[in-house]
């Protein structure tokens, strides 16, 4: 009862305080009202958004909004600290883990667990209570004004009152960050119970094994035809198998390295490629609409050579 | 101790005692046509600036490369940049469709616009008479100018990091993961470097610093400040050897991937003006500003102080700094990923740290016990004297006693179940057969059968 007592005296309390401090500038009340209505926007944008990443952006535009204002009242090293600290390191974290999530991911509205709006609610309740309830029994004192506030420079001034007035509470609060900082670390610390595989134990286990300690030779090197299923010769003139990508080889769609020598051979003699037009491709396409089944092939074969026979082998 | 001696002589007068004025460029006489010129000068300067430096890169590096360079368009290819950039102008503007459309082009904009506003509070010179005004050649500045340089370069990153994201593609993400990560990193060794500038100038307005080096620049004092500075500018900027978020060889341009035509333009505009951003501020707060080097200042009773001198010397500055951009780039090469976080948290930082906690320290005994500088700093290079000579009587860690061999000591190849030469020092066992060859009796009694082991190297 009492803090909706106390919620009730804060516009009381608000406008007295804005009173005392003195006059708003034409500039700042217009930056207010073009700056407000945008931050109330972006604020209702990281409540609605589907997207974590937008979310976060709502929340920098608010962060930026308010700095504009904390300039504008003459509170330039917080509104500039609200920026370095708040946009550029913190929010910068949250989008590092946020960005992680996709483009294509958006927040799905199910609920994980039974209740969890209603408990949600309550507790955002509470908190608005407690909020109003510290709030409204703040004392305030009597304003000094900017000016006196700035007498020697902005964050002169608020060293004085972070480091002199309220030093114990600065670093009550330091110890506390620094407590939870070590307890994420505690937590998230994992023993590790196996050997770090790291670069070095790669690559002996590599030579261990006895891979391929070189790059795969590309398919089509020291070939005469460099597509990518032609595959590689070696320096002693047999086709290397394992330059001819994986998938390729799995498929069947693997060429024949001797037939695109013959090929070449041909050409060099003085004749045409594809000549011999029996069965140059031996690996055409394999179309599964286009491909007779095997027992039917006998009339496929007459139309294309050796076709059909490959592409069962290709199969 | 010479040195010592000069740092005596010039800091008393250089360091202030606490009560200062929060800026010392002097803005009540401007008028909003002086503003107005003063921006439209800025933006024209950084762009013009751009072409010249994509143009001086190119230039330069081909010259470490032994090769001409651009020589073609324009005297000694001064118009190459210009041409490059009608052909971005002209150029197929690709939206990706899978990208999300909004962020996608709000993030070169976010990159471009950041960057534009550094240069607002960068002092190019003191006070000149333009039009009949008096007015320090500078747009603004305020008690925490050099803040809001590191603000704007936060927000800046923005770009980079959601230009990546938006992109809806494996290398973009990745490329924006990296900056974001370097940026974290790298951000704070950067702003420890300039917190020493901090506390010796006891301001952080541009136009207050730089009055702070009348006696002697920072870069001597604060050295490693300096040096730390140095390599997390080039880490901010991403530029070789840190430039992994658009690392070419790995992720084909990093954030820039799907980008084209205008779009990418302006995340290449960025990263130049970037460049001459950083190297502004570093000219500024360790070098001096604007003034100009020892035997001109002398000049004369400082005539090359005044007026509009200083930009000369502020450009040259500028300049330098943008030669050993380049000169870096064409010298050393791209540091790998864990090497480079290595680097930014387990040297910088801490490097950092431990050198603002030492000037602070100084400062404060100078401020608290009215100490006098120069017997303070005899004190110190006492303590360091004594510091070295102790290090001296420590005898050195002894070596583990290495085993004298008489020869070349016999490896086993397959040991790692992979036939390997020997190394230098090292000999191959003999061979099986050779044993089986010597125990049979030659044909040829007058050949001894050869029993000298293969060595290789010393």
């Amino acid at each position: 009862m009492s803090a909706i007592a106390t919620l009730a005296q804060l516009p009381a309390v608000l406008p007295a305080a804005d009173l005392a401090g003195g006059t708003t500038s034409t500039g700042e009340a217009a930056l207010f009202w073009v700056l407000a209505p945008v931050m109330v926007l972006a604020a209702l944008g990281l409540l609605f958004a589907r997207k974590a990443v937008h979310a976060a952006l709502a929340v920098v535009l608010v962060m930026i909004s308010l700095a504009f204002l904390y300039v504008a009242q003459g509170a330039i090293f917080l509104g500039i600290v609200q920026v370095v600290v708040y946009t550029g390191a913190v929010m910068m974290l949250f989008l590092f883990v946020l960005m992680l999530v996709g483009v294509d991911q958006s927040d799905s509205l199910v609920e994980t667990i039974r209740g969890q709006r209603w408990i949600g609610a309550l507790a955002g309740l509470g908190l608005a209570v407690v909020l109003a309830g510290v709030v409204g029994t703040a004392v305030y004192g009597p304003p000094t004004g900017i000016d006196a506030a700035n007498a020697d420079s902005n964050p002169v001034g608020v060293a004085r009152v972070i480091f002199q007035d309220y030093v114990f509470a600065m670093e009550v609060v330091g110890a506390l960050l620094v407590t939870a900082a070590l307890g994420a670390l505690v937590l998230t610390h994992r023993q590790r119970l196996t050997p770090r595989v790291g670069q070095r134990e790669r690559a002996d286990a590599r030579v261990a094994a006895q891979a391929v300690l070189t790059p795969l030779p590309a398919p089509g090197v020291y070939a005469r035809h460099n597509a990518m299923d032609v595959p590689a010769l070696g320096p002693d003139g047999r086709p290397l198998e394992h330059s001819v990508p994986r998938v390729l080889r799995v498929r069947g769609q693997e060429a024949d390295a001797r037939e695109y020598a013959a090929r070449i051979d041909r050409v060099l003699a003085g004749g045409a490629a594809n000549e011999p037009l029996r069965d140059e491709r031996p690996h055409a396409p394999v179309d599964p609409l286009e491909t007779p089944p095997p027992q039917a092939g006998g009339d496929a074969s007459t139309v294309s050579g050796g076709h059909s026979e490959q592409a069962e082998a290709d199969r | 101790m010479s040195v010592v001696a000069t740092l005596a002589a010039g800091l008393p007068a250089a360091t202030g005692d606490g009560a200062v004025a929060p800026v010392t460029a002097d803005f009540s006489n401007d008028t909003w046509w002086i503003w107005l010129i003063k921006a439209v000068a800025i933006i024209v300067f950084l762009l013009t600036s751009v072409l010249i430096a994509i143009w001086f890169e190119r230039k330069v590096v081909a010259r470490m490369q032994v090769r001409p360079g651009p020589n073609v368009h324009g005297p000694f290819g001064l118009l190459q940049s210009l041409a490059d950039a009608m052909k971005l102008l002209l150029k197929e503007d690709v939206t990706v469709k899978a990208a999300d459309k909004l962020v996608y082009v709000l993030a070169p904009m976010i990159a471009v616009f950041c960057s534009l506003l550094t240069f607002a509070v960068i002092p190019l010179g003191p006070m000149v008479s333009m039009f009949g005004v008096r007015t320090p050649l500078q747009l603004t500045d305020f008690p925490v100018a050099v803040l809001y340089i590191l603000a704007c370069a936060s927000v800046g990153v923005y770009g980079i990091v959601l230009g990546g994201w938006s992109s809806n593609s494996t290398y973009p993400l990745l490329g924006g993961v990296r900056s974001t990560a370097q940026v974290i990193s790298y951000e704070l060794a950067m702003g420890l470097s300039l917190v020493s500038v901090f506390i010796l100038a006891g301001s952080m307005s541009t136009s207050q610093i730089v009055d702070s080096q009348t006696q002697i620049w920072w870069f001597l004092p604060l050295l490693p400040a300096f040096l730390i500075y140095v390599v997390s500018m080039v880490g901010e900027t991403n530029r070789l050897p840190f430039d992994l978020p658009e690392a070419e060889g790995e992720l084909v341009g990093g954030y820039t991937t799907e980008y084209s035509s205008m779009k990418f333009a302006w995340f290449f505009l960025a990263e130049y003006i970037n460049m001459l951003n950083v190297s502004a501020v570093a000219t500024t707060l360790f070098l001096g500003g604007w003034r100009a080097p020892w035997p001109i200042s002398w000049i004369n009773d400082g005539m090359f102080n005044e007026g509009y001198w200083p930009v000369l010397w502020f450009l040259a500055k500028l300049w330098f700094f943008m030669f050993v951009f380049v000169w870096i780039r064409g010298s050393v090469l791209r540091f790998r990923y864990d090497q480079f976080m290595k680097l930014g948290w387990k040297v910088l930082i801490p490097a950092a740290l431990v050198w603002v906690v030492c000037v602070a320290v100084v400062q404060g005994v100078r401020q608290f016990s009215h100490l006098d500088l120069r017997t303070l700093l005899f004190v110190l290079a006492g303590v360091a004297a004594v510091f070295v000579v102790v290090s001296l009587l420590i005898p050195a860690r002894k070596e583990p006693p290495r085993r004298r061999r008489s020869g070349p000591e016999v490896i086993d190849p397959f040991a790692g179940g992979y036939p390997v030469p020997p190394l230098p020092g090292q000999a191959l066992p003999p061979s099986p057969r050779k044993r089986l060859a010597d125990a049979t009796p030659t044909n040829d009694p007058g050949t001894t059968p050869e029993l000298t082991q293969e060595v290789h190297g010393g």
